[in-house]
């Protein structure tokens, strides 16, 4: 039902229009009370469709804002992004052959996490009951908390304490948990061992130790002209992830515990200057500010790039034997490196809600215990290679095999600090693009750029 | 919504003269015929506008609980959404790149367009093949467009290659607002191409034909036959891509990014209000943005006389 909706909507535009045109050329005649009521049929099936799930659903009668122990069961959606590995359903069905009365439809939203969370604000301003699960990008959870559109979850009745706690954290606000982990995700030193082999180094711990690193790799032959260090510096929410790196990585943090702004520390001004003066001095390659992931997996792929800061998708796609990529076999991961000692990663990741609005909140319950649990995670990794949030499964033997990344991954999600936890974060995220942004194309000063965003981040968070 | 069309037989009172009656009667009778379609654009236009100026002027106060950490709000009536509107310093540089952008892409596309269409008008081998191709550009949708010309202007990208460049074209500053430019120009001079095909069409050839038995240059045949017969079809395919591009949002969207100040038009602005849930706030851009696309219509219909509502076609009794 709920596929169909565009469509319809669309038909009723096409439609009304036509009768708009259509009435001012052709005299009214026996026609015009059927095309009226064909544009009476529109309008109606317009209202419907901008009212999204309005039309005749067939859900069981539930209580409106009814308590939080519910008991109702039934059948219930799953809201969330496209799903790219085309795994979903598989999963889905399971739980559909062991629950035929409660079954899980999956609802596909957009691709873009923007479109995603517009769709998601979108069916709670109209209180649609068309979303059950909310699978939510852990930036949102505070915002979707505070505004009421998710509910509570019995933090109890959930493994969380197997899972890796600065993980559970991305489902809290306020001191309860809103959303349970359903993968993660953190930054890894992506390096060419092959080169670091040649100059006998380790790979670096420390920013200082990767330009050493930097120096003498472009004095060997093999490393003439290539560019040291990348990660995602466009303009865009890859650049708060590495701004928030490079603070967390120098010691410093950009909201700190009680939810305050905290960039005009010193901490937080010897990580921009990393950056900074990466670009100013040619450690970091000028298109770099550019730079979304897949152009710094270009950039890395065709081994233009000694060190790159990256999500682990792009192990495989590197690795990848086909000739799309030069440097199959040749790199290995370590964690980020920091100003004294390792830094600290921002984690990705996705967590599943219940909408406040929804209908068969226990159906939903205990489809999160399943779709979040260790056996569907694990699925979920050897399958579409996503970071479970699950700690013992970093030691399992086979996955390791199958995925050398996981222990370094592990090592990079223990010191891993979630993005800053703010009700509009929207705002707060575009205050912090702004600046850094500034500070990296040098039009601002480090400094006045910082102060900057401490203004407009300090406002962002205590926004009237 | 069943409207009754008033019968022949009603008619205004026998006091009158008959001629005034009659008119009355069609008159009613128009107003009639035309409700519905006045009730089906009160409903789908003029309802919303008016929703949308409602909603501008709806001030929202927002507040968070500090023990639950839940969202309170108040909202109340008043002028404060535009008071920010307009001492916002954002407001200069969107209204600059809406207003720089309308000029400039539809300079070219008209330059681009009508010497398309002139080209389109020859008879030669494989016309219609040319025709389908130029409106290819037209056809593919604008959020592909975009992915499209910024695979192009990546930084690794074809421009960069062909020109050998290593301008970073998604970056702040010029090269940005251009590469939109071009983008834009690319896509819809085929249209202004395509209208003005349709208004060379109709030119009788024997104007042609007496200019070339006057010896008129090819110059001055365009400048004097051609140009002012397809200038109705030209000022109502300019008048068009003007409103066009005054409330361009997709393009700058996808090809260079979301807040990117080079590019960042008035329509982006409303939309990065609304999407942090500032309704009011974002309504009343939209609304600045309405009236000074309106401004600019109606500037542009008193000084080029664009014949839109077919006043000049039919003569009046």
């Amino acid at each position: 039902m709920l596929d169909d909706q565009p469509v319809k909507g669309e038909e009723a535009t096409v439609s009304s229009l036509r009768m708009v045109f259509g009435v001012g050329q052709t005299p009214p005649g026996p026609g015009g009370a059927r095309q009226r009521r064909r544009a009476a049929a529109a309008i109606a099936a317009m209202v419907c469709a901008s009212l999204l799930a309005g039309c005749g659903d067939s859900g069981s009668g539930g209580s409106k804002g009814g308590p939080k122990k519910s008991n109702d069961r039934g059948p219930i959606t799953l809201a969330t992004g496209k799903d790219t590995t085309g795994t979903l359903q598989g999963q889905l069905d399971r739980w559909n052959k062991q629950h035929p009365s409660e079954k899980v439809t999956l609802v596909e939203l957009p691709e873009s996490a923007d479109q995603q969370r517009q769709q998601f604000i979108q069916n709670a301003q109209t209180k649609s009951d068309a979303y059950t699960v909310l699978n939510l990008d852990p930036i949102w959870v505070a915002e979707f908390a505070a505004n009421q559109w998710i509910d509570e979850l019995p933090a109890k009745e959930f493994p969380l304490d197997k899972m890796i706690p600065a993980v559970v954290k991305t489902g809290d606000y306020f001191g309860k948990q809103y959303a349970i982990p359903f993968n993660t995700n953190a930054g890894l030193l992506f390096y060419r061992k092959d080169l670091l082999d040649k100059i006998g180094a380790e790979p670096p711990a420390t920013w200082a130790e990767m330009k050493q690193d930097c120096a003498k790799v472009q004095q060997l032959p093999e490393g003439k002209g290539i560019d040291c260090y990348a990660g995602q510096f466009d303009k865009y929410e890859g650049l708060t992830v590495n701004f928030s790196e490079a603070v967390a990585s120098a010691g410093g943090s950009v909201v700190d515990a009680k939810g305050k702004a905290t960039v005009d520390t010193d901490a937080a001004k010897k990580g921009l200057q990393f950056l900074v003066d990466g670009f100013k001095d040619g450690t970091i390659p000028k298109q770099a500010a550019t730079y979304e992931e897949e152009d710094g997996r270009r950039a890395f792929q065709a081994g233009k790039l000694l060190f790159h800061r990256q999500w682990p998708y792009q192990w495989t796609l590197a690795n990848a034997k086909d000739g799309s990529s030069k440097v199959a076999g040749k790199f290995a991961v370590a964690p980020l490196p920091g100003l004294s000692g390792p830094g600290r990663s921002s984690l990705g990741g996705l967590d599943l809600a219940i909408s406040k609005f929804a209908k068969n909140k226990a159906t939903a319950l205990d489809f999160i215990k399943f779709f979040s649990d260790e056996e569907n995670a694990r699925t979920n990794l050897k399958v579409t290679s996503a970071a479970p949030p699950y700690t013992d499964l970093y030691d399992d033997p086979a996955l390791r095999k199958q995925f050398p990344y996981l222990d370094t991954l592990k090592q990079s999600l223990a010191t891993a600090t979630p993005r800053p936890v703010v009700v509009h974060y929207g705002d707060a995220t575009a205050a912090i693009q702004e600046s850094a942004a500034a500070a990296l194309n040098g039009s601002k000063s480090v400094d006045d750029a910082l102060a900057d965003m401490q203004k407009n981040l300090s406002a962002a968070i205590s926004e009237k | 919504m069943s409207v009754i069309a008033p019968t022949p037989g009603r008619t205004a009172p026998a006091s009158r003269p008959p001629r005034t009656s009659r008119r009355a009667g069609t008159g009613r009778l128009a107003a009639a015929l035309l409700s519905p379609t006045l009730l089906v654009l009160a409903l789908v236009i003029g309802y919303p506008v008016v929703a949308a100026v409602r909603l501008s002027f709806q001030v929202s106060t927002e507040g968070i609980d500090p023990h639950t950490g839940f969202v309170a709000n108040t909202s109340h009536y008043g002028t404060g959404n535009y008071a920010t509107v307009f001492t916002d310093d954002r407001l200069l540089r969107p209204w600059w790149n809406t207003t720089s952008f309308a000029l400039a892409s539809v300079t070219l596309e008209v330059l681009i367009g009508v010497s398309m269409a002139l080209v389109m008008h020859r008879a030669f081998r494989g016309r219609a093949l040319v025709r389908a191709a130029v409106l290819v550009p037209w056809a593919i949708p604008t959020a592909i467009s975009g992915m499209l010309w910024k695979w192009i202007f990546n930084s690794q990208g074809v421009a960069n290659d062909l020109l050998g460049t290593q301008i970073l074209w998604s970056s702040e500053g010029f090269h940005a607002w251009l590469s939109v430019v071009v983008a834009d120009t690319w896509k819809t001079a085929p249209f202004i191409g395509l209208l003005v095909l349709a208004g060379l069409q109709i030119i009788p050839g024997e104007l042609y034909e007496a200019a070339r038995v006057d010896g008129a240059s090819a110059w001055r045949v365009f400048w004097r036959i051609t140009l002012p017969l397809v200038r109705p079809a030209l000022v109502v395919a300019v008048l068009f891509r003007l409103l066009d591009v005054l409330r361009m949002f997709d393009l700058p969207y996808v090809l260079v990014g979301p807040r990117k100040h080079s590019v960042e038009t008035l329509s982006m602005i409303a939309f990065n209000e609304m999407t942090n849930l500032r309704f009011g706030s974002a309504a009343a851009y939209a609304s600045v943005l309405f009236v000074y696309i309106a401004v600019v219509a109606l500037a542009f219909v008193k000084l080029f006389g664009a014949d839109l509502l077919g006043r000049g076609t039919r003569s009046e009794s």
